[in-house]
């Protein structure tokens, strides 16, 4: 028999990911009995953090898996860069100081860690991987839970919360096909973004949605970030900020994760479906033009791109899990692609005509750049004249949204008439805060650790 | 299906190289990351590094009900018996690794009998101990064929295997590194020392570990408590039964009692791990392997406990019946395993310094 939710529980999480993870063992640490209720099921479990590897950790000096140094100022800075400003400076000092104390406290909430992984040594100095990954990570933290004393709700979808007089009164959820209601003293919402809910999208994208691929979850529906919306609840960001990517258009629709990711751009021509170029493939090092490109084939028609390279470029990038098409010539490779073949060979032409010799160099900006071609390729332009030719389709993948519930640093959420009493919100849900507009590696489980924690400790107190 | 099996392989191990989460857990990862086209002969020798210790089934978000169905445990498994079976020598008999319960107990049924026949009707005049009970003469010209053999057919699937994963010159640094890799079990130390996730799902535990240890250091101590009691009867003309201080009874007693616990340990840990994340079809005979061994422990043990009771006559036989099977199938059976991964780390270890 499952636990029955309503066996006393005074704190109840709404999520099943890092955040909702952190929150509960928290809240469970400082004596509160809670439950958690988590809208996938067993298998499933987990957000969108079951895909994720590491999180950006500020540390003063190396440890056993991070490099150098990375300080507040740099991180910041780093952030302001990312989100142009769009962010909540008081939030972020407050979460990247916290993210140092992060790395011990997952480990003692049996967390392992690994050296950057192979393929992502940029990331070496400032973030800290997961053994494992994400999903590693998350059992380690559900049977933590388990054994502090937290009961676990699967296929437990919550669709409302009864906010009156500033205070949730009630909370109605689903579960074994049945609709029940209860009235636990405090809540924390840590069920993310809405990114796998393609109606909402459509309303924020318009009919582009309908080819975006969600590389996480499928249960990330927004459902209780909307209900609070609907009720008052103060918003941060806006339904079109999201991160999104250009991951390979053959992915699943939902839960490709990391491995759908394509990082052959910037030794490719990249077109749309009419053969047509459209944006400048080297414009720098892609680890920073990667989170644009999603954007970039959302705006091309029906949404889909092909990027095209020679053999020369095949093993500079990291592998994707789909194989590229591949042709001894170009007007073969656009048959296979579905591409007008005399149009890609003429884009070609006109690109390798614009190149011009020079030193290449991979991994970093070269400045080998196009002479005389719009839009440029500013970087790592080389001929494509080595058969054999290779193609991927690519698609807009969304990671997660952006549009979240407003917080102060103790992780309230703030109705309309100031914070509502009982309530908090830690993840993604409320990252908005922090991430207006852009994104920094790493950053998404830093700010789910850090407010998961505190929104466990925040309703624990209450509570007692 | 063999071709299946590599196939479906590769499909897995194109998942991990895009994805590598799981690079920190064993040499598997590194090795699939180390090449951009890696050759079957390659895949091959993944399945041999692999331990089965399923950190990379349990951190998997691919895993079923996801379309990618990855399962890298079970088909390196099944990877990893069909390198046995494609290899063993005399291939006439390499079903036995299918039917390894059945072969496994016959083995073990047939030895005892003539054990007991033999000691019926060839019972020396004279003799201590169990030359009592069977002459050393006749010991030696059962075991001695049956040691050879094993050597023998072990060598020549080796042999084999290693033409297959196109191994090559070896340092002396990769057979260090391999050995080290063996000696302490490196890759059921889940990477952090925390150890794999076996009897009790995600749990990291090294419960499967230390009782590998156990039975490999014991078997080991065993072997050795053999070779001591040889040199002192031909080098020494020292014969058994020897005191309980000697050489051969130390070694032999406590390597004994650790294959025991070591077997038994095993055993049990095998009963508890869910039997899809290794190849299922092989269960029985990887448990029969585990038995037999754990006879072979257990009978010298009581034989050293109760050979003054006058039990040897019962003992004597089971315990050498049990030791017949189990020379007789080390070529077929689990016990193969550990040429293999030794095999296995020396090519990585070569193949990794010249990447
Ligand atoms: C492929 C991929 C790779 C990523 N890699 C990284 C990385 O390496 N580092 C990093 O920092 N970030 C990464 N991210 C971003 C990161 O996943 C998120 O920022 C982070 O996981 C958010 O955690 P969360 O707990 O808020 O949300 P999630 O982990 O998505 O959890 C939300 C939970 O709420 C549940 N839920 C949703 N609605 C309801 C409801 N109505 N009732 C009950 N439960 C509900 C969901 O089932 C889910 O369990 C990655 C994202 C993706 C998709
Ligand atoms: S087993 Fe799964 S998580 Fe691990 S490397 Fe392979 S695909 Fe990635
Ligand atoms: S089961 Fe263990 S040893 Fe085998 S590949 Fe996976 S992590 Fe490595």
């Amino acid at each position: 028999m499952l636990p029955s939710p309503e066996s006393g529980s005074e704190i109840i999480v709404i999520g099943g990911g890092n955040a909702a993870l952190c929150a509960a063992m928290s809240a469970a640490e400082a004596g509160a009995r809670v439950q958690l209720l988590e809208a996938a099921p067993r298998p499933c479990r987990g957000g969108n953090s079951r895909h994720t590897r590491n999180f950006r950790c500020m540390h003063k000096a190396p440890n056993a898996v991070l490099t150098d140094v990375y300080g507040e100022e740099e991180y910041f800075d780093d952030l302001l860069k990312v989100t142009a400003g769009h962010t909540d400076e008081r939030l972020a000092k407050l979460v990247i100081r916290a993210s140092e104390g992060c790395y011990a406290w997952m480990q003692a909430h049996g967390v392992y860690f690994q050296p950057s992984l192979s393929g992502a040594l940029s990331l070496a100095r400032t973030n800290a991987f997961f053994l494992g990954g994400g999903t590693a990570l998350l059992n380690a933290y559900y049977r933590k839970a388990r054994a502090l004393g937290v009961t676990i709700l699967y296929e437990a979808e919550v669709s409302h919360l009864d906010v009156q007089e500033d205070k949730v009164r009630e909370l109605v959820f689903t579960h074994e096909g049945r609709s029940r209601r209860i009235s636990p003293r405090a809540v924390i919402a840590a069920s993310g973004g809405f990114e796998s809910n393609p109606g909402w999208l459509a309303e924020a994208w318009g009919p582009a949605a309908k080819n975006f691929i969600t590389r996480g979850t499928a249960y990330n529906q927004g459902m209780v970030l909307k209900d609070l919306l609907d009720q008052g609840a103060q918003s941060v960001s806006d339904p079109a900020q999201c991160h999104a990517v250009a991951i390979d258009g053959r992915a699943p629709k939902f839960d490709g994760g990391i491995v759908t990711r394509l990082d052959c751009v910037p030794f490719s021509i990249v077109v749309n479906k009419n053969a047509a170029r459209f944006y400048d493939e080297g414009e720098d090092v892609w680890p920073k033009r990667y989170a644009i490109w999603g954007r970039l084939v959302a705006a091309q028609p029906d949404q889909i791109a092909y990027a095209i390279i020679d053999s020369t470029s095949l093993e500079l990038f990291m592998p994707s899990v789909f194989p590229p098409e591949k042709a001894d010539t170009i007007e073969e490779l656009a048959v296979k692609l579905g591409l007008p073949p005399q149009k890609l060979s003429q884009t070609v032409n006109a690109y390798n005509a614009a190149c011009a010799p020079g030193r290449f160099h991979p991994s970093e900006m070269d400045g080998l750049a196009t002479k005389g071609l719009t839009p440029p390729k500013s970087n790592w332009a080389r001929a494509l004249t080595t058969p054999p030719f290779y193609g991927y389709s690519l698609r807009t993948g969304i990671t997660f949204t952006y549009l979240g519930l407003k917080v102060d640093e103790k992780a309230r959420v703030q109705g309309a008439n100031g914070a509502v009493e009982n309530l908090w919100a830690a993840g993604e849900i409320m990252a908005g805060s922090i991430l207006g507009q852009g994104y920094l590696a790493g950053i998404g489980m830093t700010i789910g650790t850090v407010f998961g924690r505190i929104a466990g400790q925040e309703a624990a107190n209450y509570v007692r | 299906m063999s071709g299946d099996i590599m196939l479906e392989t590769r499909r897995q191990i194109g998942i991990c190289n895009a994805c590598r989460y799981c690079e920190g857990y064993c040499s598997v990862f590194p090795s699939i990351n180390l090449k951009r086209n890696i050759s079957d002969a390659d895949i091959l020798n993944l399945a041999n590094l692999c331990h089965n210790c399923r950190g990379c089934y349990y951190a998997c978000q691919y895993i079923e009900p996801h379309e990618f169905a990855l399962n890298l445990p079970k088909i390196l498994a099944e990877l990893r018996q069909k390198s046995w079976r494609d290899h063993v020598w005399p291939a006439a008999f390499s079903s036995i690794f299918h039917s390894g319960a059945m072969a496994a107990g016959g083995a073990l049924i047939a030895g005892f009998a003539l054990f007991i026949w033999q000691a019926r009707m060839l019972r020396p005049e004279s003799g201590e101990g169990f030359y009592a009970a069977i002459s050393h003469a006749m010991l030696l010209a059962l075991f001695l064929p049956a040691f050879m053999f094993a050597l023998f057919s072990v060598a020549i699937s080796l042999r084999r295997y290693w033409k297959s994963i196109g191994g090559g010159r070896i340092s002396p640094g990769d057979f260090l590194f391999a050995l080290r890799m063996a000696a302490g079990m490196r890759d059921l130390s889940g990477g952090h020392g925390q150890g794999c996730n076996y009897e009790d799902q995600d749990r990291y535990s090294n419960a499967r570990r230390w009782f590998h240890q156990a039975a490999m250091y014991g078997f080991g101590l065993c072997f050795a408590a053999t070779c001591a009691g040889t040199v002192l009867h031909y080098g020494f003309d020292l014969k058994a039964p020897y005191a309980l201080t000697s050489l051969p009874k130390l070694l032999g007693i406590s390597g004994g009692v650790l294959l025991c616990a070591g077997t038994l340990g095993l055993g049990w840990l095998k009963l508890k791990a869910d039997r899809n994340l290794g190849a299922a079809a092989l269960w029985g005979g990887e448990m029969a392997f585990v038995v037999l061994l754990f006879t072979v422990s257990l009978s010298g043990l009581a034989l050293a406990a109760f050979a003054a009771n006058g039990l040897t006559g019962f003992l004597l036989p089971l315990h050498l019946g049990a030791v017949l099977a189990f020379f007789l199938l080390v070529p077929y059976s689990k016990m193969i395993h550990g040429f293999y991964r030794f095999a296995a780390l020396l090519h990585d270890a070569a193949r990794s310094r010249s990447a």
